[in-house]
């Protein structure tokens, strides 16, 4: 039983880190209905950028500051460049320019800083840590931590302020949204910058666990299921179907994969996923598509 | 013109793409009156309108709206100068509440920062239940309270014409720009939504500039009628004698050749 409780656990917390990741996409589908395909890239940018900063010397906040402001200053570009062109647009035409745009902030991420991989050394210690008799990741604690108070922070920031309010309106109607005065640009670029934030917490965290490298950008794979299953439109949601994701795919792992071979962690969540798409297909937390004919 | 003019407009002409919507038009509302824009189908009325907000940038001409003159407006400064609208088909937020949707409309009313928002601390406590008060006290004039809580997708058809309708009132406009308010609906719902506009009109001032096909409904409800063909202005004055204008029948009924 305790061994149980130690892989639920494992995988809870592995989850997390998945979340951290679809919070990214969460943000920017509220604002605007689209799926952001360059997130993956932006988490790669990021964690890229602060590395190389590192690596030259730069000390550990500094470095977290210029990071940030780089990716606050690539959302203002993304919204003058790409964004407010496009306003007005059907929702898979910002679709095909987010995928667009992926390809170019990653070749510009390797462009400025080289493709090689890079070890990434957070201070935090890995070693496990026993609590109550299991035996848990220090590390995995603390990615925990931080997406508790990444969501609590955007919790209160989409439920209880006027930002929040106009980024619902924004992506129900943007038309709308313009006739009460509610100011496209400056909703967008917000979000970007956010998003561009929570993608530099998830680039830090998953490179510091895999190494900083161009694969980051496939993490957000994992994302996708934990999206469906969650609900694209939930910031709770999205943490909850990471923790469903992180948890079963470890318990499946475990328990079933001596059945069925070995593996399993890397497909179960997407079969997972598509059970929730023939139920659920708003996944749990999503707002219910309404539609009168 | 008795009353001074809230809204002018001077020699506006708008094409997109080389194709003329609107032609050199000009006219002026007084404030307090219902101004109706009427005409055919592709006239450019709704143009019109879009050129009065800002949702386009008209290629020529001068829009005055409370002494202030400019090019070309754009939504937001639209917005905060007191211009509030609806749309043709219904632009709501229809995953959201009908008190959600009319809260929007108080957007710009709100004055407390997003961090005192947030934490709920300074100015934002108070100002909440102000926004919340005055939304409720729209919903009530308009007689939609019972619905406060619904999804506003999941309403009939009339039911959310009138929420667009509240949540442009929630802004407290000055002018009121309402396209088509009437369309699709039965008599009793017309006779309905004309009241609504009326009292609107003489409860707050409001300055109203309306679409409308229903000639029976525009000819009771304005105090002005414009009347636009082809993207040029055939006509503009008081009811009855745009009624009797020549060039309004011959837009309206056609004329024998």
């Amino acid at each position: 039983m305790e061994f149980f409780f130690e892989v639920l656990i494992g995988g809870l917390l592995a989850g997390v880190m998945y979340s951290l990741v679809a919070i990214g996409f969460v943000l920017i589908y509220k604002a605007s209905g689209v799926f952001n395909f360059a997130q993956g890239a932006m988490v790669l940018f990021a964690a890229l950028t602060f590395v190389s900063l590192l690596e030259r010397g730069v000390p550990f906040w500094a470095a977290f500051a210029v990071t940030l402001a780089l990716m606050v200053a690539l959302a203002l570009l993304i919204e003058r460049a790409v964004l407010r062109p496009l306003v007005n647009r059907s929702p898979i035409t910002l679709f095909m320019a987010t995928l667009g745009l992926s390809y170019v902030i990653e070749g510009a991420a390797q462009a400025l800083w080289g493709a090689q991989v890079h070890g990434l050394e957070l201070g935090i210690s890995d070693e496990p840590l026993e609590l109550g008799g299991l035996l848990l990741s220090q590390f995995d604690l603390f990615a925990a931590a931080t997406a508790a108070v990444l969501v609590i922070a955007l919790s209160l920031l989409f439920n209880r302020t006027r930002i929040g309010l106009a980024l619902r309106a924004v992506a129900d109607d943007p038309l709308a949204a313009q006739a009460v005065g509610v100011r496209l640009q400056r909703v967008w670029a917000v979000v970007w910058a956010v998003a561009g934030f929570v993608g530099l917490v998830a680039g830090l965290l998953w490179g510091a666990r895999l190494g900083v490298q161009f694969s980051l950008s496939l993490v957000v794979l994992k994302a996708l299921p934990v999206l469906i299953i969650g609900g694209f439109t939930s910031v709770s949601g999205a943490i909850v179907g990471g923790l469903l994701v992180g948890a079963s795919e470890k318990l499946a792992e475990v328990y079933l994969g001596p059945w069925i071979g070995g593996g399993l962690e890397n497909w179960f969540p997407y079969v997972l996923a598509l059970l929730f798409l023939l139920v659920r297909p708003a996944g749990l937390f999503g707002e219910r598509a309404i539609e009168r004919v | 013109m008795s009353a001074a003019a809230l809204l002018e407009l001077q020699d506006i002409s708008l094409s997109f793409k080389g194709v003329r919507a609107i032609s050199d038009i000009s006219f002026a509302v007084a404030e307090g009156e219902i101004c109706a824009l009427i005409g055919p189908n592709g006239a450019g009325k709704s143009s019109l309108l879009n050129v009065i907000n800002g949702v386009y940038q008209p290629q020529q001409g001068l829009i005055r709206f409370a002494g202030r003159e400019c090019r070309a407006m754009r939504p937001h400064d639209a917005a905060l100068g007191g211009i509030a609208r609806t749309f043709q088909n219904i632009a709501l937020f229809k995953g959201m509440s009908v008190l959600d949707n009319v809260l929007t409309g108080r957007n710009l009313k709100r004055r407390a920062g997003w961090l005192e928002q947030a934490l709920r601390l300074g100015r934002a406590p108070g100002e909440d239940d102000r926004q919340r008060e005055a939304a409720e006290q729209v919903l009530a004039f308009l007689r939609i309270q019972p619905w406060r809580d619904a999804i506003v997708g999941r309403l009939p058809y009339g039911l959310q014409k009138r929420v667009e309708l509240a949540r442009a009132l929630a802004a407290e406009p000055r002018l009121l720009l309402l396209d088509e308010p009437m369309a699709g609906m039965n008599a009793e719902e017309k006779a309905q939504m004309s009241r609504f506009i009326l009292d609107i009109n003489r409860e707050f001032g409001t300055t109203v500039v309306l679409i409308e096909h229903d000639i029976g409904v525009v000819m009771s409800l304005s105090d002005h009628v414009v009347v636009l063909d082809y993207g040029r202005k055939v006509g503009d004055g008081p009811p009855d004698e745009v009624r009797r204008n020549p060039e309004v029948i011959a837009a309206y009924l056609g004329t024998r050749h």
